[in-house]
């Protein structure tokens, strides 16, 4: 264990960068089937039949990132797990039963007599919405550090509603490569008013954030930080400028470069979540714990370690094993 | 007013009951499922792969309750018992972590493939995703339960300024009462999945479904159980032998017996008093209790009396409930068996009124009344599941973790209003679901049973004649 130096040091790092890896792929992924479900009620009943076929086989494999970011935040942190969800009970409790209405209706919605159909589409909506709002509202809070004021729950609104939209919009991206014909034009144009907001929500976000907590300020403008830092803004509006562009071209003859706008969004996903961890290291309950201090034991956190090097290609290994199979276009989703 | 710590206990234990509910399904359906498929592998016969078709999409569903209540669970550590970690993260953080990283992430992902990948992969692919999914369900399990057994029978750790590290990680995994749980609850599955598939192919029969595969699952269902339902009983007796050894006073607890004493009586009802320490109304088999736990009618059995302070306050768990609720699970157990035995003894009756030929009756032997019987008994597994897990659960109050912290140690600061409108949230969503995931299964039953299912499905044949040459070319 002495093999890399001071296992209290790096450990944590190491556990801190697994957990922002779980939370990035859990963003990009349930945020694109979230997202789908978001934009429910703008479809009619065969085209939600083929959004939902779209993420049939991926939805649960998506969530365990959730499961697998607290499991790590409730291994490796166990003080700050028990600060953070206490603080977010609320919120909390909401995304849960969001969490829960949008999973079983995946089911039920197809399953149970026709006539409750309606009744299914509607909570997989409703629980698609509230997973996605509180998500954005307890971002919001946390950036806040955790404190509950008027004012910090008016950020926290904004950024439940500018995360909704982003959800939205890669949904729709997704889309845009999963379908065809006219659902497909009908995801290029949710997309097309999608846009706005994400840039909305994403310069909001970054304006806000440093001017509400004096350390973030300092960690990006002060010299030189400011300079090397400059070119992650400035990739984002180009990134921005690319899918505007593109998303007038779209859909393309022979359905080209369909892909696009989805893997342009993960970079913009990538690169926002990149910006916010910067700001926030070393805290895990910001301003208030540091990795170092919350971390578990180093043996308890090294036999964990040990696992992980083994399971998480495997992991990886399965999950593109699972993408490649349901590769291309969406279709009816069967048993047999 | 009820306190935060009596709402978060109320919370827990209606969110942990509402969890196991499915995963109890899944965890032998899996295994179910893998068996139609392999029968339909080695025969060809459509019967069997009519069977996997009908019982894929109550796995499904089951899967899809399982996960989003599995969620629920793990994020109820941090928001309603942020001691637990504190004090046992160290032991629990590791076993939960494999939990997710071996079970979850193999079950998730093959699942879909399981599900909708029929078309697509070859069928020996969809085979092998079968049988990941299986496994992934049955790890989850293990790893489960190895946490949960350490908390009955902690093992392999040292106390360092109030935080429990972990000295000995095998000693913690194969902790003393370990293999018990862990036998006893993969049989409560298998016994829970038995009178499932039975339960629902007896109703099918009933409503007029003659069907080779409900003759199948009907006999598959029935024999099971009746395969299942000893070995359970021998299991559970031996998990009562080990609680015996480690935590005398839940025995104590559900068996009724206040006075350490021998020749202690197998009482079958009483209501448990409290206040005057003492049975009321009690019936009972004389010497039975000191034969089963000592296997002498002169053994010695401990009584709830050794368990009291100094000043007078209980060591032990509330009585009445860990009573009946241990006797609801051995009522349960008794009703299976002789509905299983019953049932497999009139399928192998022999036939002798047809012109001579000696044939076994099969599901036709079947008595109309012990059908009827069956299909309430579908359910029957959760009702034992849960109250065994009652009992357990309830008999090692006032412990979280026995002997290391209490309950009351680890609840959060967290206001009353607070986890008491989550609580009337998560109950309002749990009746509703649950009365949809019962008739939604009756649903299915009936639709398939009147067989709409070739309407609905046009491409049946096209598909198993394709799976035939897959198996074919393998
Ligand atoms: C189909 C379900 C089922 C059936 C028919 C039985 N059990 Fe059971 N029992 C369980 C399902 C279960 C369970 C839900 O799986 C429990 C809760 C925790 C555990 O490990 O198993 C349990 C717990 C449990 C305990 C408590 C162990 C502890 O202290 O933690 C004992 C002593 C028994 N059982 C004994 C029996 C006996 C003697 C049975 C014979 C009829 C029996 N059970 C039938
Ligand atoms: C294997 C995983 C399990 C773990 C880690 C676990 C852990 C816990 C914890 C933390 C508590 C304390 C909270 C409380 O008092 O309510 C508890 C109590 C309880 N659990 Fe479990 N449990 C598990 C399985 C189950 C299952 C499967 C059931 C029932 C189906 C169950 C039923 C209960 C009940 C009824 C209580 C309340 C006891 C009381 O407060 O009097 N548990 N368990
Ligand atoms: C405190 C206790 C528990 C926690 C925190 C917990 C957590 C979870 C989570 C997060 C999932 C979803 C996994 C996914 O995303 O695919 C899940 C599913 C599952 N759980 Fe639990 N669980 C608990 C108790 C139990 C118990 C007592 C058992 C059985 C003995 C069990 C067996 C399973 C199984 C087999 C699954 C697979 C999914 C399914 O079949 O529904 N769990 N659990």
């Amino acid at each position: 264990m002495t093999l890399f130096g001071d296992p209290t040091v790096w450990l944590p790092l190491v556990f801190a960068a697994l957990m922002g890896v779980s939370i990035l792929v859990y963003v990009v992924l349930d945020g694109f089937d979230l997202g789908v479900g978001v934009l429910f009620p703008f479809a009619d009943e065969a085209e939600r039949d083929r959004m939902v076929a779209s993420i049939g086989p991926f939805w649960d494999a998506n969530e365990t990132w959730l499961v697998l970011a607290i499991g790590i935040l409730l291994v490796a942190f166990p003080s700050a797990h028990g600060a953070i969800l206490t603080a977010l009970y609320l919120p909390v409790a909401v995304m849960l039963i969001g969490l829960i209405l949008r999973g079983v209706a995946f089911e039920f919605r197809v399953k149970a007599p026709h006539r409750w159909k309606l009744f299914w589409d509607r909570a997989f909506f409703g629980g698609s919405l509230m997973t996605s709002l509180s998500q954005g509202y307890m971002l919001g809070i946390y950036i806040m550090g955790l404190e509950i004021t008027v004012f910090t729950t008016a950020f926290s609104a904004m950024t439940a509603i500018a995360l909704t939209v982003a959800y939205s919009f890669i949904g729709a991206t997704w889309l845009i490569m999963k379908t065809e014909s006219q659902l497909q034009r009908k995801a290029v144009n949710w997309a097309k008013g999608g846009i706005w907001g994400v840039v909305l929500g994403l310069g909001a976000v970054s304006v806000a954030s440093p001017f509400v907590s004096q350390r973030i300020f300092e960690k990006w403008f002060s010299i030189p930080e400011i300079f090397l830092l400059a070119p992650l803004p400035l990739i984002a509006l180009g990134l921005v400028a690319l899918l505007w562009y593109a998303l007038r071209h779209l859909p393309a003859r022979n359905d080209s470069f369909a892909w696009f706008p989805f893997v342009i969004t993960i970079a913009l996903f990538v690169l926002g979540f990149f910006g916010m961890a910067y700001s926030f290291y070393p805290f895990v309950v910001p301003d208030q714990l540091t990795i170092y201090e919350a971390a578990s034991a180093p043996e308890s956190l090294f036999i964990i370690l040990v696992g992980t090097c083994f399971v998480l290609p495997m992991i990886v290994g399965y999950s593109i094993l699972a993408y490649t199979i349901f590769r291309g276009k969406a279709r009816d989703l069967t048993y047999d | 007013m009820m306190d935060a710590l009596i709402l978060s206990r109320i919370q827990f234990a209606a969110n942990i009951s509402f969890h196991i509910l499915f995963p109890t399904i899944t965890i032998a359906l899996g295994w179910v499922l893998l068996f139609f498929k392999l029968r339909f592998n080695a025969t060809g016969d459509e019967k069997w792969f009519d069977a996997y078709r009908f019982w894929v999409k109550v796995f499904a569903l089951s899967f899809a309750m399982g996960v989003v209540s599995g969620i629920t669970m793990s994020f109820q550590f941090g928001t309603n018992w942020p001691g637990f970690m504190e004090t046992v993260g160290n032991i629990a953080g590791p076993l939960l972590a494999y939990e997710v990283m071996t079970a979850f992430f193999l079950e998730a992902v093959f699942l879909g493939i399981m599900l909708f990948g029929f078309r697509r992969v070859p069928g020996w692919l969809h085979t092998l995703a079968t049988f990941l999914v299986a496994f992934g369900t049955t790890m989850s399990a293990f790893w489960i339960l190895v946490l949960n057994s350490w908390m009955h029978t902690p093992a392999g750790f040292e106390m360092r300024e109030g935080v429990a590290h972990a000295t000995d990680w095998f000693a913690i995994i194969f902790n003393p009462s370990m293999p018990y749980r862990l036998v006893h609850m993969l049989l409560a599955s298998g016994l829970t999945v038995a009178f499932l598939v039975a339960g629902f192919s007896a109703f099918r029969w009933l409503i007029g479904d003659r069907s080779a595969s409900v003759r199948a699952t009907l006999k598959t269902g029935l024999v099971m159980g009746a395969l299942l339902i000893p070995i359970q009983v021998l299991a559970g007796d031996m998990h009562g032998l080990n609680t015996l050894e480690h935590q005398p006073q839940k025995v104590a607890a559900m068996e009724g017996n206040w006075e350490t004493r021998s020749n202690v009586p197998l009482v079958l009802f009483a209501l448990p008093d409290e206040e005057a320490r003492e049975n009321r109304y009690e019936i009972g088999i004389p010497n039975l209790a000191s034969i089963i736990l000592k296997h002498d009618a002169d053994g010695v059995v401990p009584g709830l009396n050794d368990f009291v302070a100094e000043d007078g306050s209980a060591l032990h768990p509330p009585v009445a409930p860990v009573f009946f609720s241990f006797r609801v699970m051995i009522g349960t157990g008794v009703a299976m068996l002789l509905l299983s035995w019953a049932s497999v003894f009139f399928m192998a009756r022999r036939d002798v009124s047809r012109g001579g030929t000696r044939h076994r009756r099969g599901v036709e032997g079947l008595p109309k009344p012990l059908l009827w019987a069956l299909v309430p008994m579908a359910f029957s597994g959760w009702v034992a599941t849960l109250a065994g897990w009652y009992t357990t659960e309830i008999g090692r109050q006032p412990w979280l973790v026995q002997g290391i912290m209490t309950t009351a140690d680890a609840v959060a600061d967290v206001p009353a209003p607070f986890v008491a409108t989550s609580l009337v949230a998560y109950l309002a969503v749990y009746v509703v679901l649950l009365g949809a995931y019962v008739s939604v299964l009756f649903y299915l039953a009936t639709k398939t049973a009147k067989g709409e299912r070739v309407a609905l499905r046009p491409g049946s044949g096209e598909a198993t004649t394709a799976a035939a040459a897959a198996v074919a070319a393998e």
